[in-house]
C-alpha cells in the first residue's frame, strides 16, 4: 500500500495547554468523532500538519451520547476466523478506528464485556478515546465552530472558521461533525411530537401509548426499547418498512429491532403503519390526536395517544456552508461530494466520517456503501488523506512495484482478505497500474467511481481494479475492472457459497482476466 | 435541497406522475431518492451493471452513446429503466450537462414499485411507445 514514512510531530500538547491555538495551518479539521479522530490520525501518519477542533469536551462524537438505548448496531466479534489485531481482522471488527502500529488496532474488543457483539454506547465512547489517547491525537476540545468565511485575495481560496477560541485561517478544510442535528418534517402540529434525541427514560413511558413517527432503525429501536412499558405502540411513515434481512444488505431496519415487527404481525399491541401524517392536535386531557392518512388510499385514521415521538431522523449540521456554495441534497442535507470527499461545488472543501455518505459512488443494483458508519468511513478518512497529500499539498508518493509473476497471489490474498473491499463493497477498489512503460504497481486503494471516470489518482493507464460487490440476492463476488484505453469493462467472478476468494477455481479467472491484459 | 412535500408537488405536475393521487405521490417521495450530480458527472455508465431509474427533478443531462452525444434530457424526463427492465447494462452514458438533481429507484426496487403502482406503469409504456414510434420515423 502507498504510504508516507514516519509521523509528524504532534502538536505539542503539554500538560495545562491546548493544542492548535487560532491562526494560519495548512488544513483544519473539525470534528472529534470517529471520522475527525480517524482523519486527523491519518493526517499525521502522512507528515501532514493540520489542527483539530472540536466543540465537545472529549471524543467520541455522536457516540457520546447515542444511541438512547445504548448499545451499537455495528458489531465487534472477539474471536473471528482470523486472529486478532491483523488487517483481515477488520472484516469482523466494525467498530476499531483504523493504525499502522499493531499496539493501536482492534481497541474495541480489549474493552467488550461479553454481554453483546454489538458494543455498548460507553464502551464504544471508551473506544474512540482510548485510540485518541494512545495515539496521541490530540483536539482542541471545547472549540466550537460557529461561521465561516471565505477571502479569495489569491489564486487559492483562503477558507476562515470562526470558533468560540478565535478564528482559524486554511486553503482547506475537513469537516467531521457528523449527522445528528435532529430533523422533524413540516406536519401540522409537530412542535407537539418529541424528537428522538429528547426521547425520556423508558420507565417514564410505562402505561403509555406512543405514536413514533419514522420507520427506520431510530423509530424501530425506540420501539423495541419500549415494548416492555409501552401499552400501545404505533409506527408509521408512508412506505413500507424495509428489512436488512428482506434487502440482504443495511439498507433497512436491523435484525435487532425487527421485534416490534414480529409484535405487529402477531396482534400483539403494535401497529406498524403505512401512512403519511396528516396532523397532530392536543386533547383537552393532556393526550394527542394524530391524523394518519393510509398510503393505499383507505379511509384516513384517527388515533389517541399520549405521546407522539418524531424519529424522523437527523440533518447535517453544515452551518452557513450551503451560503458558501456547498450544495446539498436528500432529507439529510447532506452535501454532494466528489468521489473523493471534496464538496462538489466548494472546492477545497471535504467531508469525513458519517457525512462521507454524500459521496454516493456507483451504488449498484442500490446498495449504498458504508460510508455512514464507522467500518466504512474509516477507510474513507484514510484514502482521502492520502489525496489531499498527493492532490493539495503536492507530495510525491511513490507507489509500490510489483513482481508480475506474484499479481495473481496478490489479487487472490486481496480478494479473500482486504477489509477495505469487504466493508466497501462496489465502492473503494484496489488499484494495480499496468503501464508498460514502468511495470505494473500497487496503486492502493481507490474510489472506483473515480477509477471508473478516469479521475483516480492512480491516473489513466491501463490498469485493474478488484472489488467486492453484491446484488441484493445475498451474493457477495468479486468483480475487476479493466481500463484499456481509457475504456473500462468489468467481469465479475462466480460466487462462493462460502466467500472463499483464494480457490484455484478463483485462481483459474482470475489468470484468464489478467490474460486479457497481457499479464 | 427539497422537502419531501415540495417534491411531491414538484412530481405532480410531472406526465409520469400524473394520474397517482396525493399518498400514492407520498409514498413515490418516499421510496424515491435524492440525488444531485454535478456538471459533468456521470449518471449512469454504459456497459456497467447494476444501474438505478432517475427522474429528472431539475438540471440537463446528456445520453451520450460511445463517446457521441444522441440526445438531451430534461426536467421530468426519466432514464435507466430499459437497461433495469432487460436486465443488461445501460447502452449509453448518462452524463449531467448541468448540475442536475433527480429522484432515483434502485435496480432491484422498480418491478414492484411499477407492479404497485399500475397507472405510472402505463404512464411510462407510453413514453416507450413514443420514443419507439420515434426512432422508427428517424430510421425510415
Amino acid at each position: 500500500m502507498a504510504q508516507l514514512t514516519g509521523p509528524a510531530d504532534g502538536p505539542g500538547a503539554s500538560p495545562g495547554e491546548r493544542p492548535y491555538p487560532p491562526g494560519s495551518y495548512p488544513l483544519v479539521v473539525v470534528g472529534s468523532g470517529p471520522g475527525g479522530i480517524q482523519m486527523s490520525y491519518a493526517l499525521r501518519q502522512l507528515g501532514i500538519d493540520h489542527a483539530l477542533l472540536s466543540a465537545d469536551p472529549s471524543p467520541g462524537g455522536m457516540f457520546r451520547r447515542w444511541p438512547f438505548f445504548q448499545r451499537l448496531l455495528s458489531w465487534t466479534k472477539p474471536y473471528a476466523p482470523v486472529d486478532r489485531g491483523g488487517r483481515a481482522y477488520e472484516r469482523y471488527d466494525w467498530n476499531s478506528l483504523l493504525a499502522d502500529d499493531p499496539d493501536h488496532r482492534a481497541i474495541m474488543p480489549t474493552l467488550m464485556d461479553g454481554s453483546s457483539y454489538f458494543p455498548s454506547r460507553p464502551e464504544m465512547e471508551q473506544n474512540i478515546a482510548t485510540f485518541a489517547a494512545r495515539t496521541g491525537t490530540v483536539a482542541r476540545y471545547e472549540c466550537r465552530w460557529t461561521a465561516t468565511r471565505r477571502e479569495d485575495d489569491s489564486d487559492e481560496p483562503t477558507f476562515i472558521l470562526e470558533t468560540t477560541d478565535g478564528e482559524y485561517r486554511a486553503t482547506a478544510v475537513v469537516f467531521a461533525v457528523g449527522v445528528a442535528q435532529p430533523f422533524s418534517p413540516p406536519t401540522p402540529g409537530i412542535e407537539l411530537a418529541a424528537h428522538y434525541a429528547d426521547t425520556r427514560p423508558a420507565e417514564t413511558y410505562a402505561d403509555r401509548r406512543v405514536f413514533i413517527m419514522g420507520k427506520q432503525n431510530s423509530g424501530f429501536e425506540l420501539a423495541t426499547g419500549l415494548l416492555p412499558w409501552a401499552r400501545r405502540i404505533y409506527l408509521a411513515s408512508p412506505s413500507p418498512a424495509k428489512l436488512s434481512v428482506n434487502t440482504r444488505s443495511l439498507v433497512g431496519v436491523r435484525a435487532r429491532y425487527v421485534q416490534p415487527f414480529e409484535d405487529h404481525v402477531l396482534g400483539g399491541g403494535v401497529s406498524v403503519l403505512d401512512a403519511s401524517i396528516g396532523g397532530i392536535e392536543r386533547l383537552a386531557d393532556g393526550g394527542f390526536v394524530v391524523n394518519a392518512r393510509p398510503s393505499d388510499g383507505g379511509e384516513d385514521l384517527t388515533i389517541e395517544v399520549d405521546e407522539v415521538i418524531s424519529a424522523t431522523g437527523f440533518v447535517t449540521p453544515l452551518l452557513d456552508l450551503p451560503d458558501l456554495g456547498v450544495t446539498t441534497f436528500g432529507q439529510a442535507r447532506l452535501p454532494a461530494q466528489t468521489p473523493y470527499w471534496e464538496s462538489a461545488s466548494l472546492p477545497g472543501i471535504y467531508f469525513a466520517g458519517t457525512i462521507g455518505q454524500g459521496s454516493a459512488g456507483l451504488k449498484k443494483h442500490g446498495l449504498p456503501a458504508n460510508s455512514g458508519a464507522v467500518h466504512g468511513a474509516r477507510y474513507n478518512a484514510r484514502c482521502l488523506a492520502l489525496h489531499i497529500a498527493r492532490k493539495r499539498l503536492g507530495r510525491a508518493i511513490q507507489t509500490p512495484a510489483l513482481e508480475p509473476d506474484h499479481m495473481v497471489d496478490l489479487v487472490l490474498a486481496e480478494l479473500a482478505t482486504a477489509p477495505e473491499l469487504w466493508h466497501q463493497r462496489a465502492y473503494l477498489s484496489r488499484v494495480i497500474s499496468l503501464d508498460p512503460e514502468v511495470g505494473p504497481r500497487d496503486e492502493g486503494i481507490v474510489p472506483l467511481a473515480a477509477f471508473v471516470d478516469g479521475q483516480g489518482d492512480d491516473g489513466q493507464a491501463d490498469a485493474l481494479a478488484l472489488t467486492l460487490e453484491a446484488d441484493g440476492t445475498g451474493a457477495i463476488y468479486p468483480v475487476l475492472y479493466l481500463r484499456r484505453d481509457g475504456n473500462v469493462e468489468e467481469r465479475p467472478i462466480d460466487p462462493d457459497p462460502l466467500l472463499r476468494f483464494d480457490t484455484a477455481d478463483v485462481r483459474k479467472q482470475v489468470g484468464s482476466i489478467l490474460a486479457e491484459l497481457g499479464r | 435541497m427539497a422537502t419531501r412535500d415540495e417534491i411531491v408537488d414538484q412530481i405532480a405536475g410531472f406526465a409520469l406522475f400524473a394520474d397517482l393521487t396525493t399518498p400514492q405521490l407520498e409514498r413515490i417521495a418516499h421510496i424515491f431518492e435524492e440525488e444531485v450530480y454535478p456538471e459533468g458527472a456521470r449518471v449512469l455508465r454504459q456497459g456497467l451493471s447494476g444501474s438505478a431509474f432517475h427522474v429528472i427533478l431539475d438540471g440537463e443531462a446528456a445520453v451520450v452513446i460511445d463517446g457521441q452525444q444522441r440526445a438531451t434530457l430534461a426536467r421530468g424526463d426519466f432514464f435507466g429503466e430499459v437497461s433495469i427492465l432487460l436486465g443488461e447494462p445501460p447502452g449509453a452514458d448518462i452524463v449531467a450537462s448541468r448540475p442536475l438533481r433527480c429522484l432515483v429507484l434502485a435496480g432491484p426496487q422498480v418491478q414492484p414499485v411499477l407492479l404497485d403502482n399500475p397507472p405510472l406503469m402505463y404512464r411510462m409504456l407510453q413514453a416507450q411507445a413514443r420514443r419507439l414510434r420515434n426512432a422508427n420515423r428517424w430510421r425510415s
